[in-house]
């Protein structure tokens, strides 16, 4: 069956089965590859991805659930690796081998974007999905806080 | 694990390029003859193709160092470049970072284990810069005339003040290349209190490109044609494919093809499958559910968990093979003011990578071109030979990104099924495990049981230790991969009357090694009976194994057998942890600092867990403070603190959460939602402090893993009075009243 998807302000026509996890048509179809498979339950969160800017598990979502809604990948969160998400990600240096990190940055969008200024218990409960086998926790807790400061930086500069 | 040793014979050479370049070749090569091998490939190649070196300058004054072994998260593709550009006096910011290839004729082992990237590469590195550095100044020296000791390198140019002359690398390129090159010995090496770069923070090379999700790890690779498989294996270890529906599984929508593979006995090798080949991995993954096969599951069938465990309690009553044996340990026993008898028991675990394992593999004809997240890529291209009949020569290995090692890497089963369906249907083939593949098909951290029985005389002091571990392996008598027990294995040494036996029970469970192997699981057990061996005579924990340890020192042995041992470093973390901890201080019941310390991969570590147990049982990790000793220099201290922090959370995670369950041959646990990981709401915080010592400069992937285990349980103990001689700790009941 084909489908029309909106990914990352683009329009594309795949044809799939319906019931093909949005993670695979990006990752095989659309060559975005940034989304990662860990579990294929939505357990671990490697597959995050913004839909109507919410974060999902796109392992989750059949591509016959998602046709022609907004769905946004780490690829597509900013043109040039200016989010502050991507930026405070960098300049902590919060990866070690570094397989979630789309997954943790995607969700760590989707928290900031209805909360700017998120405190260490908001960050637990909106990260928890995410696994990070290396265990960067810590960084990761300390990325979003450093986001949220570059942001509302960027806020203040703007006003 | 093949390591290669530490003292290679190095080697140095400079090849003009044909764009004018200079290439600094420095051999990491294990004899003279695999480096003279090189340099006659190199130098009638002429090209600007170049196999060993670890550094090239343009005549444009590009900077280009290779990092020679493979990312896995431990941070050695930005480490490892940071030293030669620290000799060569380049800045960080012009510096380009590419792979080099897979060759161990010219770099020696290219693979990442046993934490020794950094001991096996410092020095060579720092030397491969340096005389890099040493040439251009003597081309400075010449194009102005001037001795060479008057002139200086910095940021990628050569200066001579007095004249206020300067010129950039990349102008001296020609000319350097051109010079004999220095015998190593003359090369002087930076002091390191001149270091720039060595010892600041320097984010991970890849970072904006993983940031942006471009594709950078094995299960990211994709070739023209290429076709997606799954390779299904028996549930029972070492069992075979007899039939399978493959006609139906044929005639499946985009469906290539299907077939039974033979496999091999090799447990950590090729094991027997059916493999499903699609034009997509959704495709393949669906065409799996219908498959139906017929399984001879073989004599796996009959083994499991609870059935090990009986026998063990009964081998351990028993005496095993003496691993080490000094004094009399049962007349010792009769003789000590307090014993104490315990038993330790611990799970199989998953090394759990969360990038499942997938190789992709392009067969043609008599040659290979594989794409493999790989830790040890050079025995995995051996294995594919064996499998393929393919000559090993003609068999070319990418080493990919890798979305975590922890040791599951080292072995090569997946690169070997890949390159079997490639031969197999003709053309790139991509295989990925699914999750419940990746659980049920590990090479497993061993489990294991310990009977220890150990005494300790009036004045508080251990003084008769007898110790019988059972274990497992693949045959008999020998233990599988991290399942072995050494001779000098702490406290041996260290008591007269001291017996460590160990008896080896076969399964056909495949084990493999995981991060910090044997010692992530005997530091749990060692230092935990230490605790209570402490406890039994009455001293603070803490100074128990401050008496214990004394002044003892193990130097390396001449003849490379044995493990060096310095009780002085071993004291200097623990002092240093406990410092730092606060240890001593007053504490509320239900809150409790324990402490550990381990030396494992040359590193020496100590930590302190703060933890608080509330009545009904409910355990928080309040805090970890580590001290770390891996000598004289701290590399990438990013990179280093990520290291220890990932290591005790990683620990944490291992010993209070994982447990997989073994029944009739098979690993019961299929995902996340059975086989927990920690998540970030349980991640205590962790301090690292590093204690610089006048010492080899060592790695840091898993020596602060070992020690977070007992650390934990032993404050736990602290808080509430319960002993944890069980993992996970999960299953253990922590109330108290």
């Amino acid at each position: 069956m084909t489908f029309k998807l909106s990914v990352n302000g683009q329009t594309h026509t795949v044809d799939v089965a319906p019931d093909t996890p949005l993670l695979w048509v990006l990752r095989d179809h659309l060559n975005l590859v940034g989304t990662k498979f860990g579990c294929g339950a939505g357990m671990c969160g490697a597959c995050t991805v913004h839909l109507n800017g919410q974060a999902v598990r796109s392992c989750q979502m059949p591509v016959s659930a998602v046709a022609g809604q907004k769905i946004v990948t780490i690829e597509g969160l900013s043109a040039d690796a200016s989010h502050p998400l991507q930026k405070a990600w960098v300049e902590l240096d919060v990866p070690q081998c570094g397989y979630c990190q789309s997954g943790q940055i995607m969700s760590a969008a989707a928290l900031l974007a209805s909360n700017p200024k998120p405190s260490d218990a908001d960050i637990d409960a909106a990260m928890t999905g995410n696994l990070c086998r290396c265990a960067t926790y810590l960084r990761i807790r300390a990325g979003i806080h450093r986001a949220a400061e570059i942001a509302a930086a960027h806020t203040e500069a703007a006003k | 694990m093949n390591t290669a040793p530490m003292d290679r014979r190095s080697f140095l050479r400079t090849t003009a390029l044909a764009g004018g370049g200079l290439v600094l070749g420095f051999s990491l090569g294990r004899t003279a003859e695999a480096a003279e091998v090189v340099n006659a490939a190199q130098s009638s190649s002429g090209s600007t193709e170049f196999t060993n070196a670890y550094l090239r300058i343009g005549k444009d004054g590009s900077v280009t160092i290779l990092a020679h072994k493979p990312e896995i998260g431990q941070g050695i593709r930005t480490s490892l470049p940071m030293i030669v550009a620290e000799e060569l006096e380049v800045e960080w910011s012009s510096v380009k970072i590419v792979s080099a290839p897979l060759d161990q004729a010219v770099y020696g082992w290219q693979g990442a284990g046993g934490s020794t990237s950094t001991p096996g590469s410092y020095h060579q590195l720092r030397q491969a810069g340096a005389t890099a550095r040493v040439l251009l100044i003597e081309a400075a020296a010449q194009t102005w005339g001037v001795p060479a000791d008057q002139c200086r390198a910095d940021k990628g140019r050569v200066f001579h003040d007095s004249t206020q002359r300067s010129l950039p690398y990349g102008e001296l390129v020609a000319k350097a290349a051109a010079l004999p090159v220095p015998d190593a010995k003359s090369v002087k090496l930076k002091d390191p209190k001149d270091f720039k770069l060595i010892g600041t923070r320097i984010g991970g090379v890849d970072n904006p490109k993983l940031v942006s999700g471009l594709p950078l790890f094995g299960i990211d690779q994709k070739l023209p044609g290429m076709l997606y498989a799954v390779y299904v294996k028996c549930p029972v270890f070492g069992g075979r494919a007899v039939k399978a529906n493959l006609d139906q599984i044929k005639r499946l929508p985009h469906v290539k093809d299907a077939f039974i593979v033979a496999g091999t006995r090799d447990l950590n090798g090729l094991m027997p499958g059916v493999a499903i080949v699609a034009d997509s991995t959704w495709a393949a993954f669906s065409a799996r559910k219908q498959l139906n096969v017929t399984w001879d599951e073989g004599e796996a069938a009959n083994e499991s968990w609870t059935a090990f465990v009986e026998k063990a309690v009964e081998l351990a009553k028993g005496s095993g093979k003496a691993v080490r044996k000094d004094g009399d340990a049962e007349a010792a026993l009769g003789k000590a003011a307090k014993v104490v008898e315990a038993e330790y028991v611990y799970p199989f675990i998953s090394h759990a990578n969360l990038e499942p394992q997938n190789c992709t593999a392009w067969v043609q004809g008599n040659t290979a071109e594989i794409w493999a997240p790989s830790q040890n890529a050079d025995e995995g291209r051996n294995l594919i030979s064996t499998v393929t009949g393919l000559p090993r020569d003609g068999i070319k290995v990418n080493v990919t990104r890798i979305g975590g090692g922890f040791g599951r890497r080292l072995d090569n089963d997946y690169m070997a099924e890949a390159a079997i369906v490639s031969q197999k249907v003709g053309a790139p083939v991509k295989v990925v495990w699914d999750r419940t593949d990746d659980l049920q098909h590990d090479h497993y951290r061993p489990g294991g049981y310990h009977r220890l029985k150990a005494g300790v005389d009036s004045n508080g002091k251990l003084s008769a230790w007898h110790s019988h571990f059972v274990t497992f392996g693949n045959t008999p008598d020998k233990p599988g991969n991290g399942a072995g027990l050494g001779a000098d294995e702490f406290p041996g040494r260290y008591v007269a009357d001291y017996l460590s036996e160990q008896t080896v029970v076969t399964c056909n469970v495949p084990m493999g090694w995981w991060r910090a192997p044997g010692s992530c699981s005997l530091a749990w057990v060692y230092q935990s009976f230490l605790d209570e061996l402490a406890y039994a005579a009455g001293k603070d924990p803490l100074q128990f194994q401050l008496d214990l340890l004394g002044d003892k020192e193990f130097p390396a042995p001449a003849n490379g057998r044995g493990v060096p041992f310095s009780s002085k470093r071993m004291k200097g973390v623990l002092q240093l942890a406990a410092e730092k901890a606060g240890w001593g201080k007053k504490l509320p019941k239900g809150q409790g600092l324990g402490i550990a310390a381990y030396f494992s991969h040359r590193g020496y570590v100590a930590e302190v867990a703060d933890v608080t147990v509330t009545q009904d049982g409910t355990l928080k990790v309040n805090r970890v403070t580590a001290a770390v000793d891996v000598g004289s220099q701290i590399i990438n201290l990013s990179g280093a603190e990520n290291q220890v922090q990932g290591s005790v959370i990683d620990g944490l995670s291992a010993a209070w959460l994982q447990q997989l369950t073994y029944e009739n041959g098979r690993m019961v646990q299929s995902n996340f939602d059975q086989y927990l990981l920690l998540r970030i709401s349980d991640a205590p915080p962790v301090e690292a402090h590093f204690l610089k010592t006048d010492n080899p400069v060592t790695g840091l992937g898993e020596p602060a893993l070992p020690p977070l285990a007992p650390a934990v349980c032993n404050a736990i103990f602290a808080a509430t009075g319960k002993r944890i001689r069980e993992l996970p700790f999960s299953k253990a009941d922590l109330s108290w009243t």
